[in-house]
């Protein structure tokens, strides 16, 4: 395939396929990002700019830290030195909950259903804004009956959307994988976010789920809202990703559209390491 | 046997004092543990907190009683919560289990030392600070009330006791409806999901840490107007771990969970206490199991086996729920 027949997202034509691209319309912004743990370098990444309304994967071999640049960008942990900007906002400094309160919302990769909490209750919790969370008020129901009614219309609109309105009064804990990763995106949804962050959705899903999720993926995507997310599953992101991210030993080593990144040397290298094809040269030498 | 005595030392124990005070720490309990999971190994010290805010007060500072209600039950508390949360609330549970446990034996120890005996009355402690409120008791001193289970004044303090409980009851209620106490919940499930979802898991582990206080010290000043002094003694960490009993034999994260297990707890050391020792000195139990003197202790034996038994055969507690204790296991 050559460069010409590669397919890009309208967005992102123009863009060139290197590391540290920058992109036409940047909802969140690395730089300078580092984080070590005792000598070992986890995140060494010089730039990244993350384009609005697209869907970008990062991906990368075991080890390669991505979920820690992933916890550094939410904010659940904090870089040695670097900065990080969302909607033209400094994240430095800013407390994980704040973040999300921005519009910024993330998932986990071990998926953190409420299990001792129904699922409609689940999903209320992701509501931002309710005056009965307020220690003074929540004593008072007729200040915050009405919001949590609203709230509860939304909840189930969201939960009919994902299939999981019959598992409405159970506990989140009877739950399947899949659908508690389900349940987690439906829920991430309720903070109304303008940026979604899954961290390694397909993990632990059976294959029956998986079409399901990533059309809903793709669904956030359509209602306008940026996704990036962590992945080992290339077939999804093949599938549904709009442009690639790539990171080796802390670093980001490659950008591009899906379709270009297979063919990348420097990827194929991280991947299968830099002498994969020297068995060839072995021959040679005989 | 005297079955009327026993009946009558039950029921005492059912609904009586000792069941409000630490009925009201374990509701307290309730809401650090049963619904954020924070684990407070010190409640002893909340109650010391409102015992010592309202008597150091007024016999110490020379306050009248009601600012000294006003000190022991939400100054004092907030003040120690703040204290013991700030440090330790960002960090593992463990660390606010640590914390709470040495504040309430430090507390204890302080209050204990000859050299504060002028703020603190050392290990005789206070007295003499509850006049006011007995003043305004409506029963006569020298009757008895309720079907002739309390004196007068032991009758003011039950009366003033259960209003204390239905409010704090009411209050629990409330919170736990309320999205506040969904937050709660949420925390102690997970708190990292609780903080990607928005909500400052650090201020609601304290507001819940304060709140529970406060029911403890509300507990804890009662008990010292009930015994009419405010002593070191009282605020050992068996004081503690009796409101746990109450909780855990009830059931956490119920609001009348820790109610029923005090409730059990008194009714049964109680109806031990009065039936051992009626049995052994009308030689129902031979001397060679156990003499009068050991009646005490042999309760306590009695309240573990039952513990261990409740731990086998419920282990969510008389009020929890069996399907939501099983989840864990997944």
């Amino acid at each position: 395939m050559t460069a010409e027949s590669i397919p890009v997202a309208p967005a992102l034509a123009g863009v060139p396929w290197e590391p540290g691209a920058s992109k036409p319309d940047v909802i969140l912004t690395a730089s300078g990002v580092r984080r070590t743990f005792g000598g070992l370098t986890a995140v060494d990444v010089d730039h990244l700019e993350v384009q609005r309304g697209v869907i970008t994967a990062l991906i990368g071999p075991n080890g390669a830290g991505k979920t820690t640049f992933f916890n550094l960008l939410t904010n659940f942990d904090k870089p040695d030195t670097g900065s990080r900007n969302f909607e033209g906002r400094d994240l430095d400094g800013v407390a994980a909950h704040r973040v999300a309160n921005l519009g910024m919302v993330r998932t986990f990769q071990l998926t953190k259903a409420l299990s001792k909490m129904t699922v409609i209750e689940n999903m209320l919790l992701g509501a931002t804004g309710q005056a009965g969370e307020k220690l003074s008020r929540s004593l008072f129901p007729p200040m915050w009956r009405g919001q949590e009614r609203a709230n509860t219309e939304r909840a189930d609109e969201l939960l009919a959307r994902f299939k999981l309105d019959h598992m409405r009064e159970e506990f989140a804990g009877t739950l399947s994988g899949g659908q508690r990763k389900l349940l987690e995106m439906a829920r991430a949804l309720m903070v109304e976010p303008t940026m979604v962050m899954l961290d390694e959705p397909m993990a632990g899903v059976n294959p029956a789920l998986k079409q399901s999720l990533l059309d809903h993926v793709k669904g956030l995507r359509d209602d306008g809202m940026t996704v990036l997310f962590v992945e080992h599953d290339m077939d999804m992101v093949q599938e549904i990703s709009d442009w690639v991210v790539v990171m080796a030993e802390g670093r980001i080593i490659a950008e591009g559209p899906p379709a270009s990144i297979g063919q990348n040397q420097a990827v194929v290298d991280a991947y299968l390491g830099s002498h994969h094809d020297s068995a060839l040269d072995l021959e040679a030498d005989l | 046997m005297d079955w009327g005595a026993i009946i009558e030392n039950t029921t005492r124990g059912l609904i009586g004092e000792q069941f409000i005070y630490f009925g009201l720490a374990a509701l307290g309990l309730n809401i650090h543990f049963g619904y954020t999971g924070l684990l407070n190994l010190g409640q002893a010290v909340f109650m010391a907190a409102g015992a010592y805010g309202l008597s150091m007060s007024v016999v110490t500072l020379g306050l009248n009683f009601w600012w000294g209600l006003l000190l022991g039950v939400i100054v004092f508390p907030l003040i120690l919560a703040a204290i013991m949360g700030v440090p330790t609330l960002r960090l593992r549970a463990d660390y606010l289990a640590i914390v709470t446990i040495a504040a309430s034996e430090m507390f204890r120890i302080v209050a204990r030392s000859p050299s504060l005996d002028r703020w603190t009355g050392s290990s005789d402690g206070l007295t003499g600070f509850a006049t006011t409120f007995y003043d305004l008791s409506p029963y006569d001193k020298q009757e008895r009330y309720f079907f002739d289970l309390f004196i007068g004044n032991q009758m003011w303090v039950v009366t003033v006791g259960w209003i204390a409980l239905v409010i704090v009851i009411l209050i629990s209620l409330l919170l736990m409806k309320s999205p506040w106490g969904r937050v709660l919940k949420a925390i102690r499930e997970d708190e990292d999901a609780a903080r990607s979802l928005g909500k400052n898991a650090y201020w609601y582990k304290m507001q819940a840490l304060m709140i529970g206080g406060v029911f403890g010290a509300m507990g804890g000043m009662l008990r010292a107007i009930g015994t009419q002094s405010a002593q070191p003694q009282n605020f050992i960490t068996d004081v503690t771990f009796f409101a746990w009993v109450a909780l855990i034999l009830g059931g956490a994260a119920k609001v009348l969970g820790p109610i029923a297990g005090a409730a059990v707890l008194y009714a049964i050391l109680s109806f031990t206490d009065v039936a051992l020792r009626q049995g052994v000195d009308n030689g129902h139990i031979p001397e060679w199991l156990m003499t009068g003197t050991q009646v005490g202790q042999v309760r306590f034996m009695l309240i573990g086996l039952g513990l261990i038994l409740l731990a086998a055969f419920r282990p969510q507690g008389i009020f929890g729920n069996k399907e939501e204790m099983a989840l864990d296991d997944r």
